[in-house]
């Protein structure tokens, strides 16, 4: 009975959704050869429930704008983002550009932080949607597999970072572009413009942080406004999709070797942010 | 070819028995009987850590032994546990050493690689064994892996194979095998790892593979095709039920406590954290291919269910 009722309004959920966005799941479900989830616990399916309030996220409330998606090679691919944000909205809104507005629609595959796997529910949301513990050898097998595997080389420093700071790329890790080498994968440099507004941080409580076991506790003014503090600010996204970058040589290389591609990437992310914050003529809208 | 199989009274030591006694000659031993042994199974009631057991090995002319006489009751004293896991499996390595026996095969299990936070999706053979981090009672269980790696480096004359299949489901009592059978297994609310299974004749199976002449090392044995554990739970026709986390470590600790339950608080994980394998080099190396999928997995387990119950 109980079941009847649910697979009822299932489908009347469904039906409910806009068809062409039904396709493009269909698409990456495709992608999947046959099985429900892939060995990661991604499963194309688990989008529908979510996609109205990412749609709205997306289209309405950042109102996101994208930039060369066309510039995306086939087939397996590396995005090095710059991230910022205090919560990874970044990774949100590529994520959809890629499913909403990329011909044909991606599932983008991201890396994670170690310590989302022991965050009960969020662990599973974001196993669900497709996002993969950071290690290098879930990258591999991902590029592997010919996925869109994202990477912000800055990891929790870059996100976190303070108002200060915006739009300052911090050190890049190393371990993107020798996977790059090692499967011979293109790299395509993004710059996210608008994310470092969203809640634009005064002070990260560093110690507060350490006490709850939490990677940074940051402090933004309009975190004062009752209940919509909660919420970040609707600054408006600009997504910027650079031209893909081939590499060669060897993986296993010195890390001053490694390092100069990897200033190649960084140098590309920043002229994108450079120009993204030239041509943005407000923050807002 | 002459097979030993020691601990072959268990459950799984008589599945390989009547799947290996046709094509070989099936010598076992095990200090407890075989009821329902095939006739031409030769059986030594004999405790392998006995003087005695060396006798079998030396008048044996065996061309490989398959031990399987590994101790997993958790309730069991871990003084217990050491001596006859650790020691056994000493002995028997000594055996296959002074009587010139060709190949050793132990099952270890993916378990010693332990389910972890910041496990990698695929755990290849050269992962850290870090199961003993949270769960003490399984460290004689990552010392016998142990001591298989170092008796392959220090006896190349004996093709030492060490197999780690993840978790073995069936008609076996074992804790995921039970786990499944219940009508309400507990599960951690928020968290719903994906899991591996394998079918107990695909683990038969790969013991076959390994008896080969020229198979060598260590191998992780995959199953059937990942799944998130509640698709499973779905499957093997139970109805999940889940606790928070941070209740259920110190709910299972009381209950195991008092004895009423069997399974030991630091199994929790498992349904917490990705413990998954990469068998590549099972199929590459051995040419092992599981043959149950999951429906084909869970259907079984699910008739060994309702015999249990009946």
């Amino acid at each position: 009975m109980f079941r009847a009722v649910k697979d009822h309004l299932a489908t009347r959920y469904e039906a409910s959704l806009d068809p062409a966005l039904l396709d493009r799941i269909e698409v990456l479900k495709a992608h999947l050869g046959g099985y429900e989830t892939d060995a990661f616990g991604f499963d194309p399916e688990a989008i529908k429930p979510v996609i109205p309030i990412v749609e709205f996220l997306y289209r309405r409330y950042f109102r996101v704008q994208t930039f060369g998606l066309e510039n995306l090679p086939e087939g397996r691919v590396l995005l090095i983002a710059n991230h910022s944000g205090q919560i990874p909205m970044d990774g949100m809104m590529i994520g959809t550009s890629l499913l909403l507005d990329a011909h044909p629609p991606r599932a983008v595959r991201s890396m994670v932080e170690r310590w989302v796997p022991s965050l009960p529910y969020v662990s599973v949301f974001f196993s669900r949607l497709g996002q993969v513990l950071g290690t290098p050898e879930n990258c591999r097998t991902l590029l592997a597999q010919h996925h869109t595997v994202l990477v912000f080389p800055e990891g929790v420093t870059g996100i976190n970072k303070t108002f200060d700071k915006r739009y300052q790329l911090q050190q890049f890790g190393l371990g993107f572009m020798r996977l790059a080498l090692e499967t011979n994968t293109p790299i395509v440099p993004v710059g996210v413009v608008g994310a470092e507004e969203q809640i634009p941080a005064l002070w990260n409580l560093k110690k507060v942080a350490k006490l709850l076991g939490m990677p940074a506790v940051p402090v933004s003014p309009h975190m004062l406004i009752p209940i919509l503090g909660m919420l970040p600010l609707p600054s408006r996204y600009r997504l910027w999709f650079g031209h893909p970058m081939h590499f060669t040589g060897d993986a296993d290389d010195d890390d001053a070797v490694i390092g100069a591609k990897v200033s190649q990437v960084r140098d590309a992310v920043d002229a994108l942010l450079q120009r993204g914050l030239a041509e943005r003529e407000h923050i807002f809208w | 070819m002459r097979v030993a199989i020691t601990g072959i009274s268990g459950r799984f030591g008589a599945l390989l028995t009547r799947r290996l006694h046709r094509q070989h000659t099936v010598v076992g031993i095990d200090r407890r009987p075989f009821p329902g042994a095939p006739a031409d199974v030769e059986l030594h009631r004999i405790d392998i850590r006995r003087k005695r057991c060396e006798e079998v090995f030396r008048k044996g002319a065996f061309d490989a032994v398959v031990h399987l006489n590994v101790m997993h009751d958790p309730r069991a004293s871990s003084a217990d546990h050491h001596t006859f896991n650790i020691q056994g499996t000493t002995r028997v390595m000594q055996y296959c050493q002074r009587h010139g026996i060709k190949k050793l095969i132990l099952l270890s299990s993916a378990n010693v690689y332990g389910p972890r936070a910041d496990n990698t999706q695929f755990l290849t053979e050269d992962a850290p064994l870090m199961g003993g981090e949270r769960f003490h009672q399984i460290q004689d269980l990552i010392g016998i892996d142990m001591l298989g790696q170092s008796f392959f480096w220090k006896h190349p004359e004996v093709e030492t194979v060490i197999l780690r299949p993840v978790h073995i489901v069936g008609a076996v009592r074992n804790a995921p095998s039970n786990y499944l059978r219940l009508d309400r297994p507990w599960t951690l609310a928020g968290f719903d790892p994906m899991v591996q299974l394998i079918h107990e004749d695909d683990v038969a199976m790969g013991i076959e593979r390994a008896l080969r002449p020229g198979a060598q090392g260590i191998f992780n044995l995959a199953g059937c095709e990942p799944a998130p554990l509640s698709r499973i739970i779905e499957l093997a026709g139970g109805r999940p039920l889940p606790i928070p986390h941070f209740a259920a470590g110190p709910m299972l600790e009381r209950l195991w406590k008092m004895r009423l339950t069997t399974f030991p608080a630091p199994e929790l994980d498992h349904l917490r954290y990705v413990c998954m394998v990469d068998a590549a080099r099972a199929r590459e190396v051995l040419g092992y291919t599981p043959r149950y999928d999951l429906d084909a997995t869970l259907t079984h387990l699910r008739l060994t269910r309702a015999l249990l119950a009946s």
